[in-house]
């Protein structure tokens, strides 16, 4: 039976034969990951099955990205809940502080995923290591309280949408670009339940970083994984990051898919998700002019190198409007690093930016950019629901890093064309 | 199962930030979380209910976060059963691990407004609208998650393999 990535990429990790769609299949996982939000459940969970270890000290990953630096006591708490079960199990894959970095933006640096790994962690945006090629989706903390104990987890085969992208977009277009289209296509539920599978000239185009953030958001569309195949740069970017063995790795021809969806995206403008849903999605000359109150540039989505490079770009010998907060969060010490040595920072501290520690405090409204009442911010994060960031009568709109940053420069929602 | 209790409805593509918000995310006490239980679609809105109400949503249900916080905090408000007329993914696993029964209806679920007394019964897969008679089918629970609800959710079917492989 010709499979599919995700069937292929299950069948890597099933002693079983991995059945048509709907089917059970039990996995061996190579990365568990939780953080601080989540592990203190998955510790408790742990405990109440009576497990003692975990299966691999090194195939467990406990990242304290979410309240850190913490916020308040009850966070601190929970994260010292979670070191000391990192040191009582000897988890070798334990970060916080200095070496902490947005865990969709670190584990794949550190080389902890990649090409036919099958990965579950307790976030939902785990699915961004589908730019890897890897199966790798978001569980609650008691399911990856299993797989830390067992090595193992259950998956229903998922249907696959065949996502063919083709054509040469314009200037300031990129990966986040590309999903925001398709989410605001198929909607919030278009893939629910389901495998999203990328292809096609202009996702071959892509880098990995730009594949990974679209891997990304594939759960602001219901979607259980976003993949991409394992190409050349796929294995160049593993090969990077240390890693050893990985090989290509592609859909067989002749997979059944559920359907395909195509969209030429020549001549596309950048996009944005308007408030309060992901598929709320126009281009940005359609909502030119939305007044800003803050800009947020960092998260799992938009906080890697090639995304400040994009923003600074942008910056460069500008100044962000009076009364605008713009927030520039590196997604990783790694990233931090490299943003200060190519001059980035500095351009963003010209600019009149914050800097800030890498962290997922703003996107999910967690701590640094909470929204009062009546303000709003453009931000390259994934989520604009209602009260996401702050006040329930706050807004968020969503966009690529480009438009992010021309927005925090004009007042109000720009592309960088109109600057 | 059987479940009756008053209707709570909640509208479609309702997320884990609705159900409850980042900032009470410091906990994981049912109590506490059930507290805030839909607070961030309305403030104070876990004061309608009254133990054993039955929740009830359009499509989408619980997209988002896979915060488990989120089914813990419905329990945590007294709400035993959500019944959807479809639930994200991630939320769908995580209700029958923490033992909140979760029924899909599709479209039937507009039959079940909004304060109306409703009756759940999860082995003739029926949902009824008492006030107006109206019987909604409810999708089978699969076969493969029947056997974590007989082992009394994941915490228990993870505890007898581990208790299994020791001997």
């Amino acid at each position: 039976m010709p499979q599919t990535l995700a069937q292929k990429i299950l069948q890597n990790q099933c002693a079983e034969a991995v059945g048509e769609a709907g089917s059970i299949a039990r996995c061996r996982v190579s990365l568990v990951l939780a953080n601080d939000i989540t592990a203190p459940l998955a510790i408790k969970s742990f405990e109440a099955m009576g497990a003692r270890a975990v299966f691999h000290k090194e195939r467990v990953a406990l990242v304290c990205d979410h309240f850190t630096p913490n916020k308040d006591i009850d966070s601190a708490e929970q994260v010292k809940a979670v070191r000391e079960f990192a040191r009582r199990m000897g988890v070798v894959h334990y970060y916080e502080g200095g070496d902490v970095g947005v865990e969709h933006a670190l584990l794949p640096e550190l080389g902890l995923v990649g090409p036919g790994d099958v990965v579950v962690g307790a976030d939902s945006h785990t699915c961004t290591y589908g730019g890897l090629g890897a199966f790798a989706t978001g569980m609650g903390s008691t399911d990856i309280a299993a797989a830390m104990a067992l090595g193992e987890t259950w998956f229903k085969v998922p249907p696959t949408i065949r996502v063919q992208i083709d054509g040469t977009p314009g200037a300031y277009v990129g990966g986040k670009d590309y999903i925001l289209r398709i989410i605001g296509e198929i909607g919030v539920a278009g893939a629910l339940y389901k495998a999203l599978e990328f292809g096609g000239a202009a996702v071959e185009a892509l880098t990995v970083e730009g594949r990974m953030t679209m891997a990304n958001m594939a759960i602001e569309a219901g979607g259980k994984v976003g993949l991409f195949e394992a190409d050349a740069r796929t294995l160049a970017y593993a090969a990077a990051a240390g890693r050893t063995g990985d090989a290509a790795l592609a859909p067989d021809p002749g997979a059944a898919y559920e359907r395909t969806v195509r969209l030429d995206v020549t001549g596309m403008e950048p996009q944005v998700a308007c408030p309060h849903l992901p598929e709320n999605v126009r281009p940005v000359s359609e909502v030119r002019g939305v007044a800003v109150h803050q800009s947020v540039i960092g998260s799992c989505t938009n906080g890697r190198i090639e995304d400040l490079r994009e923003a600074a770009a942008v910056l460069r010998g500008r100044r962000v409007a009076r009364g605008v907060r713009l927030i520039v969060l590196p997604a990783t010490p790694r990233i931090w690093r490299q943003a200060l040595a190519e001059g980035l920072l500095e351009i963003f501290m010209d600019a009149g930016a914050v800097v800030g520690p890498p962290t997922c405090g703003p996107c999910l409204g967690g701590h640094m950019g909470i929204l009062a009442s009546g303000e709003r911010t453009i931000a390259t994060t994934n989520r604009n629901f209602k009260g996401r960031m702050g006040s329930l009568e706050s807004e968020v709109y969503l966009s690529g890093p480009a438009v992010a940053a021309a927005s925090a420069v004009v007042g109000a929602i720009a592309s960088p064309a109109d600057l | 199962m059987q479940y009756t209790g008053t209707a709570h409805a909640v509208g479609a593509n309702i997320d884990t930030d609705a159900i409850i918000p980042a900032r009470f995310l410091v906990t994981t006490d049912e109590a506490q979380l059930g507290a805030n239980c839909m607070e961030g679609l309305e403030a104070g809105w876990v004061a309608r209910v009254r133990p054993g109400d039955i929740m009830v949503a359009g499509p989408n249900f619980g997209c988002g976060s896979s915060r488990e916080h989120a089914p813990i905090a419905i329990k945590g408000a007294g709400i035993p059963v959500v019944v959807a007329h479809s639930f994200a993914r991630i939320f769908y696993r995580n209700g029958f691990n923490m033992g909140l029964v979760l029924i899909e209806v599709g479209d039937g679920y507009a039959q079940l407004g909004d304060g109306s007394r409703i009756e759940v019964d999860t082995d003739a897969g029926v949902v009824r609208n008492l006030d107006t008679g109206a019987e909604v089918r409810c999708q089978p629970v699969p076969p493969f998650m029947q056997q974590i609800l007989d082992a009394g959710g994941l915490v228990g079917y993870v505890g007898q393999r581990l208790a299994g492989e020791a001997r």
